[in-house]
């Protein structure tokens, strides 16, 4: 797999964490191994919005993946949970189900930014160096402050 | 089955096939099933309702199931291995969602289940409303199969209509 100038937080220079959140194990593993090539870390695993939620609130991660279609709690509505709750949580819906208005609702109810599978690992290198802003920081890169 | 129903999970399987196998695909059959569907070895089904209503088989033999898990995990896996069949899932996940983005883009509103594991040998006979499409896809790891059996649901277009009348 390819790898990429690593990301990382810009406040202390640790690799950025990660939630994944989707019922498919493949799914889970290939996201995993491209936040590695990212530089990044699994900070925890969430099979369904409702385990993620508890996962957010346990491990606290910078940015949270998260599938739509799961059993016991869709991701939009588990997205939509941990934002009220934490409002500086980054979500970031990655879902084979991309029609607009999907999109839109996903938006509209706190994520950040949204991903269509299959994921092109560029595609989504380029959405987390954008949803961390500055607190996000390429390693090597001028200015980055790492 | 019109052809407009059916184009986008050609055009989803081929994008999806092609980008994760890394290599060219394409359709080397593509035949009308009339008798009961035969499972030939790993198969998934995912189910729609809504606006359009049917199920959609992603069917691999299992070898060729084997070799395309493995080359998603970077890794040789065993047949007995979960993520074989998990992989199965995702891959027929990924299609019926890019082809059912398409179809919302145009006006028809779905709701897609979780994949199943079709363990039967063999599945219903189509019906009159309800005709299968078998598509063989040609990939470097084997051949993947994708039937398709859809039909409109002309009570909820209907109400579209005279919603929207």
């Amino acid at each position: 797999m390819e790898q990429f100038a690593p990301v990382k937080r810009s406040k202390d220079g640790q690799p950025v964490r990660y939630l994944i959140v989707d019922d498919s194990v493949f799914a889970r593993k290939n996201l995993a191994r491209m936040i590695e090539t990212f530089g990044g870390q699994v900070a925890a695993e969430a099979g369904d919005g409702l385990t993620a939620i508890s996962e957010f609130d346990r491990t606290h991660p910078d940015i949270v993946l998260m599938d739509i279609t799961m059993p016991q709690m869709e991701g939009i509505e588990a997205a939509e949970r941990i934002v009220q709750q934490h409002p500086e949580a980054r979500v970031v819906m990655v879902s084979s189900v991309g029609y607009q208005e999907n999109i839109v609702a996903a938006l509209q109810r706190g994520a950040r930014h949204f991903v269509q599978k299959p994921v092109k690992p560029e595609v989504l290198y380029e959405v987390i160096k954008y949803v961390l802003g500055e607190d996000g920081a390429v390693a090597g890169a001028a200015g980055a402050g790492v | 089955m019109k052809m407009e129903l059916i184009q986008p999970f050609i055009n989803a399987a081929d994008a999806v096939l092609s980008q994760g196998l890394q290599g060219p695909t394409r359709v080397i059959n593509l035949t009308m099933e009339e008798e009961a569907y035969r499972r030939k070895g790993v198969a998934g089904l995912i189910a729609l309702t809504g606006d359009i209503e049917g199920r959609i088989v992603l069917d691999l033999e299992p070898q060729t199931a084997v070799k395309v898990a493995s080359h998603y995990a970077g890794a040789e896996l065993p047949e007995s291995d979960t993520l074989v069949k998990e992989t199965i899932f995702e891959l027929a996940n990924q299609v019926v969602g890019n082809a059912i983005s398409a179809l919302n883009d145009q006006g028809f509103h779905f709701r897609v289940h979780p994949p199943l594991l079709l363990t039967a040998h063999e599945g219903d006979k189509t019906s009159e409303d309800t005709e299968a499409l078998m598509i063989c896809f040609e990939t470097s790891l084997g051949n993947v199969f994708m039937n398709v059996a859809l039909r409109y649901n002309r009570k909820r277009l209907a109400d579209h209509a005279a919603m929207g009348a």
